[in-house]
């Protein structure tokens, strides 16, 4: 179907390139690009819907809070466990705690805390708006003179870009305590003991722009979960691929570009 | 439905023209999807405060009309001009603005189901007007009275039935004082009374406030009652237009089809 609509990104999935996987594959991303360029003018336009910005921040931050922090905290303890064994084994016991809170707050907090995201809020997002894309619902906005790329995507994306931060913050809390607690029940330990060791040679430079590049996640998240959600065809079966869709996409473009943002600080920030 | 229709406000601004130009002009339009043509060369005129009822068989490119007219979709080639207005070739400001003018009934209502009812209605009144919480409010109750919502302004669109919903979409297209006003299929899935008081409605906002409305419905014997004109589609292209009594002398094949069907069917 080539249906082209005056709001948003034309859907130039046409009978053409159906049957043709690259011109698809080319497709999706000259769309998103369109669908990214058209998301960018929103957000300088008024008006700037801080009261569903609130709202979406709660539903993306406040309601992850928990999963995270419990990844988080489990990440804590695996690390812990693994890494005991390893590190007695080379002799390197002692720096233990700095072993733990380095791997989790340069890498593993912030991806765990990413990837969560993507399952939870990408889902989420991505239902939501698949779902209000085959009920007319986002037509609907647009017949109210709404701009529904504003009101529902820009929303959703700057709620995302500022939570996955805090988010992130959170599970390195929760899994730096966790690693603690797990260390301590086999080689006892004082918590000012392991959090002195663990943050002894820690700078801003490593906490920064570990915990910042989970805001570019965040974008990242919500930009592919709307453009997925709202480009959904075909009933609930569409709102079923535009969330599964929206999760495979984020979590992939989230590790994806994690190698880069790695590769990124480490030239500005070593 | 409570008769306070006309209480609900008097327009503050003037119509977008005076040009004493039809309100709606669809010229040569041409819509296709992938190999599939959905109109095919629809011209369409529409006076100021007519109502015109879009009659044909699914299919047949009715709903995709009325998208057309309120650029929800963009024409392969032709014109669509609202108001004096060529809105398919307006940037999305402009259309918005044109789009302010029109309220539009979606076929499944289409309302915001995270919204309960009076936030569905007042939607439209909070973004594009200055007014107060408390006189939103009240503008909000006062339009829900006049479709008989006004008892159920805290539920979510889930916890109301059907009819419910097209009332409350009914009175979420008025909220911005339309002139002119889009209905897809506003009594399909209704019980006859609740058609019947939804025509009535229809036929009474035309009458009271001259708004100008295009109805696309396949249910004759309810449109009747405020329709000024019924135009037939089949095929992509206008078969026929008229009163109920001109179609019913048209010699043009598919409206002899549909009218002898309508009337089996009321028979039956």
């Amino acid at each position: 179907m080539a249906s082209s609509t005056i709001d948003g990104a034309s859907h130039a999935n046409g009978d053409a390139l159906q049957h043709n996987p690259t011109a698809l594959f080319f497709a999706w991303f000259g769309e998103l690009g369109m669908f990214c360029g058209s998301l960018v003018r929103t957000l300088f336009q008024r008006p700037f819907e801080g009261h569903e910005i609130l709202r979406q921040m709660d539903a993306i931050g406040a309601k992850s809070l928990p999963v995270v922090a419990l990844a988080g905290a489990a990440t804590g303890i695996v690390m812990s466990m693994q890494m005991r064994d390893s590190m007695a084994r080379f002799g390197g016991k002692s720096l233990l705690p700095a072993v733990i809170v380095f791997a989790l707050i340069k890498e593993s907090g912030p991806i765990i805390t990413a990837l969560v995201a993507s399952g939870r809020v990408g889902a989420g997002i991505g239902a939501e708006l698949g779902s209000m894309k085959v009920t007319e619902q986002i037509d609907a906005i647009s017949a109210s003179a709404v701009n529904p790329l504003k009101y529902l995507a820009a929303t959703r994306v700057i709620a995302c870009a500022l939570m996955l931060p805090l988010l992130a913050i959170a599970a390195d809390f929760c899994g730096v305590m966790s690693g603690w607690v797990a260390l301590t029940l086999t080689d006892p330990i004082s918590l000012e003991l392991f959090l002195n060791n663990g943050f002894r040679n820690m700078t801003f430079n490593d906490l920064l722009p570990s915990t910042l590049k989970t805001a570019v996640f965040g974008m990242i998240i919500g930009v592919l979960s709307c453009f997925q959600g709202m480009r959904a065809t075909g009933g609930t079966e569409g709102v079923g691929r535009a969330a599964t869709s929206s999760v495979v996409l984020s979590s992939l473009f989230v590790i994806v570009s994690d190698v880069f943002l790695v590769r990124l600080i480490q030239i500005f920030f070593s | 439905m409570s008769d306070n229709m006309l209480q609900l406000s008097t327009p503050e601004t003037p119509p977008i023209t005076e040009t004493g130009e039809p309100y709606v002009a669809v010229r040569g339009l041409w819509k296709s999807f992938g190999q599939r043509q959905v109109l095919a060369g629809i011209d369409l005129i529409v006076q100021r405060a007519e109502t015109v009822s879009v009659l044909g068989c699914s299919g047949t490119g009715k709903s995709v009309l009325l998208k057309l007219l309120i650029g929800l979709q963009k024409p392969d080639s032709g014109s669509v001009r609202i108001a004096g207005k060529d809105i398919s070739h307006l940037a999305i400001d402009e259309l918005n603005a044109v789009r302010k003018k029109i309220g539009f009934l979606f076929q499944q209502a289409a309302l915001y189901d995270s919204l309960t009812v009076a936030e569905n209605v007042e939607f439209p009144l909070k973004r594009h007007t200055q007014s107060s919480p408390a006189a939103r409010k009240e503008r909000v109750l006062r339009l829900l009275s006049s479709v008989g919502m006004e008892q159920d302004l805290h539920k979510l669109p889930s916890e109301i039935s059907g009819g419910m919903q097209k009332r409350v979409g009914i009175a979420r297209a008025l909220a911005l004082d339309p002139e002119l006003l889009l209905f897809d299929e506003p009594t399909s899935g209704l019980d006859p009374l609740t058609a019947i008081e939804i025509g009535n409605l229809i036929s009474k906002l035309n009458r009271e406030r001259s708004i100008t409305a295009i109805v696309v419905t396949h249910d004759i014997p309810a449109a009747r009652a405020f329709t000024d004109r019924f135009v037939v589609l089949h095929e992509g292209r206008v078969a026929g237009q008229g009163t109920f009594e001109e179609l019913q002398r048209s010699r043009e094949p598919f409206v002899e089809r549909l009218l002898s069907s309508l009337t089996t069917e009321v028979k039956s």
